[in-house]
């Protein structure tokens, strides 16, 4: 570090400030799907990270199916791809939860081994059907290259892509949750079940969009994650762990507190990262995170909700 | 004397369950496989330790560990430390560029055994440390959450957080640990080779003396008050708490408890298959010997040796022949267990072992009364066709066929 200048100092920064950002959205995008099913439910979805990989392997699909038979419409295939993750993963949602979760919501623990059943053969079934080489999608010419904000910044657009993303999705989730009529039932219910019910809310269908929807952002997150690294079979169960911890360091059931834990792992990952190695970085991370969770075990943010 | 003794075993019930285990461990598995065979078992039987950890954890506590590979893994490692000073002294390390130091702090540029090494030279250390080590960590781990009412979900996360750390650590400090390899090559045990197969033999005995026993002492400690206190916790933490007891300190006694017999198995794995690696320590691994105690029984000490045994058995023979279909299987079986036995085998045993034994003894009663009606009326028709075709396999020492009928 001896030989920078300070405006190299600064340029260096600046990167690995952006790639901190760039780790905080999909870190945001994988967590706020959790955030809906854990913190609204809690339900602990051990099978997010193979949403997440069944939306990236739907974004490789359409890209490839565009590439065979439309390839005039390569250059705004992106959207509709994200769209039909989004589908995708919604409706497997959808289907796990109309055949397994809803019969375990009374046993929270046997939830988290079911669904890590269902991981593994979602793995194994993503694994017989696209091989278990890695593998990504031809992303349009304009989400390839990089901005030069100044001689030594650089900025990737697929970087600022998933950021704006994250941001749509962030919003859409708010007005979903605060400003829409479902969620208000779906707040209601994770108030007080009986009373929502005694009410006229359908508190089962109630649950059943709720997990859906979790896992249909978890499906964005994935497509979002295929512009930036390639897509394995067990790519989602890497993320697993530091997702969890996002959701849970935030305060379970507080949007506000996912957006800022996933912020705070993400750049404190990154900006570590810059001056030790990779897995250093990642230890003192998880361990400050986990220290703070053993001082603070309601998280960052702490919802008012009885329960 | 007599009292004390039934309350170790449990009653009539848990001696025939010990004694059959024994048999079969101690009898059935040496006598029937090849030595290859049987040091795959120990290593399963090493698993064990960590599933009737398990079992008073989370069967009996109702918490759920994700993390409990870290014990075996610190206890495992205690172990190999010592075993890998011992292999690496001057003599057969003369090649490297600093003699005396394992091979894997030479390739990455060390040149003295780091300070928290250094103990390991001692057996008596190292075996206090292998109890020691993984029972203060798991003793900061409670107190820290358990002090604070943490507890269910939020605890299996972050003991799966700290698995995934521990995971990283090793990997990434390849100088002190081993990295990705662990620690390999370790030959002797204060002079004793531990790669012969009569060595393995001894080991696998141990192993098994080792897990009754131990199988014996959790059954005496789930036999007293404390056990009590464990499933009244569970069902109703609030009452207990109410009723004057501190319930964080049972939680972090049951923790480190379960902590110290997971190591012992992690040091008796390492002793049996050589080696040590972080891939024994992670996330993985952890909630694989969830589902060995899930499968045997989360309730039973002795249903979590055979959960351990078949599903090891059940990976071994599927990821030979069809690699592909142990993950569906594996899934299927987690989803399986949690949905329609959350008890386990031992919970199917106890469900239907009255009605098979009832169907048991009234065949029995029916053979009996055949037989019976068979010496009445030698020459019934339908027996007699059966029974006359047997002679024509060799059978040469009952000449008379109505003989061999009874005897079957």
């Amino acid at each position: 570090m001896d030989g920078m200048s300070m405006s190299e100092m600064g340029s260096i920064l600046a990167m690995q400030g952006f790639s901190g950002l760039s780790l905080f959205s999909v870190l945001l995008l994988m967590a706020l799907g959790l955030a809906i099913i854990f913190g609204q439910m809690g339900v602990i979805n051990m099978a997010h990270g193979e949403f997440m990989a069944i939306g990236a392997y739907t974004t490789y699909l359409c890209s490839h199916l565009v590439e065979t038979y439309v390839p005039g419409f390569q250059g705004s295939y992106f959207f509709f791809a994200v769209a039909a993750a989004f589908g995708v993963a919604f409706g497997i949602g959808y289907v796990v939860e109309l055949g397994l979760i809803r019969f375990l919501y009374k046993r929270p623990l046997d939830t988290l081994l079911a669904t890590w059943g269902l991981s593994l053969i979602m793995q194994q079934i993503l694994r017989s059907a696209f091989g278990a080489r890695e593998v990504s999608p031809t992303l349009p010419e304009w989400l390839l290259g990089s901005l030069h904000v100044t001689e030594t910044v650089e900025i990737p657009i697929n970087g600022l892509m998933v950021m704006g993303l994250t941001v749509v999705v962030t919003l859409g989730v708010f007005l979903l949750l605060y400003r829409s009529r479902w969620g208000l039932r779906v707040r209601a219910t994770v108030q007080n079940r009986t009373m929502s019910g005694a009410v006229g809310i359908n508190t089962a269908k109630v649950d059943r969009i709720t997990f859906a929807l979790g896992c249909g952002i978890a499906g964005i997150a994935g497509a979002a994650f295929t512009t930036i690294a390639s897509t394995g079979p067990t790519s989602g169960s890497l993320y697993i762990v530091d997702t969890f911890l996002v959701v849970v360091f935030g305060g379970a059931g507080s949007l506000l507190g996912t957006v800022a834990s996933a912020f705070s792992i993400g750049e404190t990952q990154s900006i570590l990262e810059f001056f030790l190695n990779g897995s250093m970085a990642k230890v003192i991370t998880l361990l400050v995170v986990v220290g703070i969770l053993m001082l603070r075990p309601e998280g960052l943010v702490v919802s008012k909700v009885r329960r | 004397m007599q009292a004390s003794l039934k309350k170790i075993l449990g009653g009539r019930g848990g001696w025939t369950g010990i004694l059959v285990l024994a048999a079969i461990i101690l009898v059935a598995f040496p006598l029937t496989m090849d030595i290859f065979r049987l040091n795959l078992a120990g290593k399963y039987l090493t698993y064990a330790f960590v599933a009737i950890g398990l079992v008073m954890l989370w069967g009996y506590g109702g918490v759920l560990s994700l993390g409990q590979g870290v014990f075996f893994g610190l206890g495992g490692y205690c172990m190999a430390m010592f075993l890998k000073l011992e292999a690496s002294d001057p003599e057969s390390t003369k090649i490297q560029s600093t003699p005396g130091i394992p091979d894997f702090m030479d390739w990455n540029q060390l040149t003295a055994v780091p300070w928290f090494w250094e103990p390991f030279h001692s057996l008596t250390f190292t075996i206090i440390a292998i109890f020691v080590v993984p029972a203060l960590f798991a003793y900061f781990i409670g107190a820290a959450m358990f002090k604070r009412r943490v507890g269910g979900v939020y605890f299996a996360i972050i003991t799966q957080a700290i698995a995934a750390i521990l995971t990283i650590l090793i990997i990434g400090q390849q100088g002190y640990t081993g990295g990705a390899n662990g620690m390999t090559d370790l030959k002797t045990l204060l002079g004793w080779d531990i790669r012969t197969d009569s060595a393995k033999y001894i080991l696998y005995f141990a192993t098994c003396a080792f897990l009754l026993g131990s199988i014996v002492v959790l059954r005496w400690v789930l036999g007293t008050k404390f056990g009590r206190l464990l499933l009244a916790m569970r069902d109703r933490e609030d009452r207990v708490r109410f009723s004057g007891y501190d319930v964080a300190n049972f939680k972090i006694f049951v923790f480190c408890l379960a902590a110290a017999f997971s190591a012992l198995g992690g040091a008796l794995f390492t002793l049996q298959v050589g080696f040590m690696s972080p891939s024994f320590v992670g996330i993985v691994p952890s909630i694989e010997m969830v589902i060995f105690t899930a499968v045997g029984g989360r309730m039973s000490l002795v249903g979590a040796v055979y959960g351990a045994l078949l599903v090891n058995a059940g990976k071994t023979v599927f990821s030979e022949t069809f690699p592909e279909l142990w993950l569906l299987a594996m899934g299927g079986l987690f989803i399986a267990v949690v949905m329609f036995f959350p008890n386990g085998l031992a919970g199917l045993q106890e469900k239907y072992g009255p009605m098979l034994s009832q169907r048991l003894k009234s065949i029995l009663a029916n053979r009996k009364r055949l037989r019976a009606w068979q010496q009445e009326a030698p020459d019934a028709t339908a027996s007699k066709e059966y029974v006359v075709e047997l002679p024509q396999s060799p059978a040469p020492s009952s000449s008379e066929p109505l003989k061999t009928a009874e005897a079957r």
